[in-house]
């Protein structure tokens, strides 16, 4: 019998190991979302995070060593940026009709999160790097990853920034708009879309249908507008 | 018809990334590809019929594509440490003033422009 030892210095030499634990702990953290009759603080993608987290930390395993198993997983940030094409396109009729206040809640919903969010940071002493990391984190991630990259951020820090904002908004909008007595549902969906992308956009689906297809649209465009906004303001904070 | 479709999805993605380098844009390339695929498919019906299937069992598993890069804060925690009160105290509220000012911007100027919702 070959010892362990060989096994596991055979295993951690290979891409396999990390990536069948990438998409393990995903399908373990999607199940218990499921499980909790899909309660927006059970988010898959934390628990996936925490759980390879914990498991890299027992096997000693660094954070270059498991990215060249789950880089194949990665790699499909861009693929899928391209794909969220598709529901922009089905609902450019619905874009249409309400263009005006789709182009100036953008603009302002936009601005907004960005440049509160580093004035914020900045009033608080965050770095450049630490300010460019978090300029994207309303974008939907493989946009908000690239843009960061793209600005001297750290893209690590940025995709938790980005999941962070997601539970965030799709914990805090139904509340938080009662309160305030948005009662049209397109601003509503978009609102959320735009500050807090996917997850606002499939909270806002779980509460009404008009809301989830402006949410889609609002994250769409965001994910254009943050890549011209987040390096006009991050000028401003340096 | 997945790999013609995914093979498509690609195609756009790589011009939408050398567009990107050639003209040194601020979009990233994949958000680029976004770009032209949205004018492609208003254009070419035929090519939604065909990227459409894949493209939404793609975006099934948009959150899945973003953990190896999550489990990066295991590299990222003495930042997160050093400045964990800048960090908590801008994601939170930069994005409720975000949902407030977007909502009621859109409330607002559609009442302005009568843009009713359809329901």
């Amino acid at each position: 019998m070959t010892d362990a030892f060989k096994i596991w210095s055979y295993l951690s030499s290979q891409p396999l190991l990390w990536l069948c634990a990438t998409l393990f702990a995903y399908w373990i953290g999607d199940a218990l979302f499921v499980k909790s009759g899909r309660n927006p603080l059970v988010n898959a993608v934390l628990i996936a995070i925490v759980l390879l987290s914990l498991m890299l930390w027992a096997t000693g395993t660094s954070y270059e060593k498991y990215f060249d198993g789950a880089q194949f997983v990665h790699f499909m940030l861009g693929p899928v940026t391209v794909c969220l094409a598709i529901p922009l396109q089905a609902n450019l009729m619905a874009i249409r009709r309400a263009l005006l206040p789709i182009a100036a809640a953008l603009i302002a919903g936009s601005c907004a999160a960005v440049g509160s969010a580093l004035g914020i940071a900045w009033l608080l002493g965050a770095d450049h790097t630490l300010l460019a990391t978090l300029s994207p984190k309303s974008a939907t991630a493989p946009v908000a990853i690239g843009i960061s990259q793209g600005l001297g951020g750290e893209p690590t820090l940025t995709a938790v920034m980005v999941i962070i904002t997601g539970i965030v908004g799709a914990i805090c909008v139904t509340p938080l708009l009662n309160l305030i007595g948005v009662r049209d549902w397109r601003a509503r969906g978009f609102s959320v879309g735009v500050a807090a992308h996917g997850f606002g956009t499939a909270r806002a689906f779980q509460v009404n249908e008009t809301a989830g297809v402006f949410a889609s649209i609002g994250m769409g465009l965001n994910a254009v507008l943050t890549a011209f906004l987040a390096p006009l303001f991050l000028r401003l904070f340096q | 018809m997945l790999v013609p479709a995914f093979a498509i999805i690609l195609l756009f993605q790589l011009v939408g990334e050398v567009i990107s380098r050639a003209l040194s844009l601020p979009l990233p390339g994949p958000v680029l590809g976004m770009v032209f695929m949205v004018i492609a498919l208003s254009m070419f019906p035929k090519l939604g019929d065909m990227v459409t299937p894949i493209a939404q069992g793609i975006l099934r598993y948009l959150a899945l594509m973003f953990v190896p890069v999550g489990v990066g804060i295991v590299a990222n925690i003495p930042t997160l440490e050093a400045h964990w009160l800048a960090i908590s105290a801008s994601v939170v509220v930069s994005t409720l003033f975000a949902i407030v000012v977007g909502a009621l911007t859109f409330v607002f100027v559609a009442r302005l422009t009568g843009s009713k919702a359809d329901d």
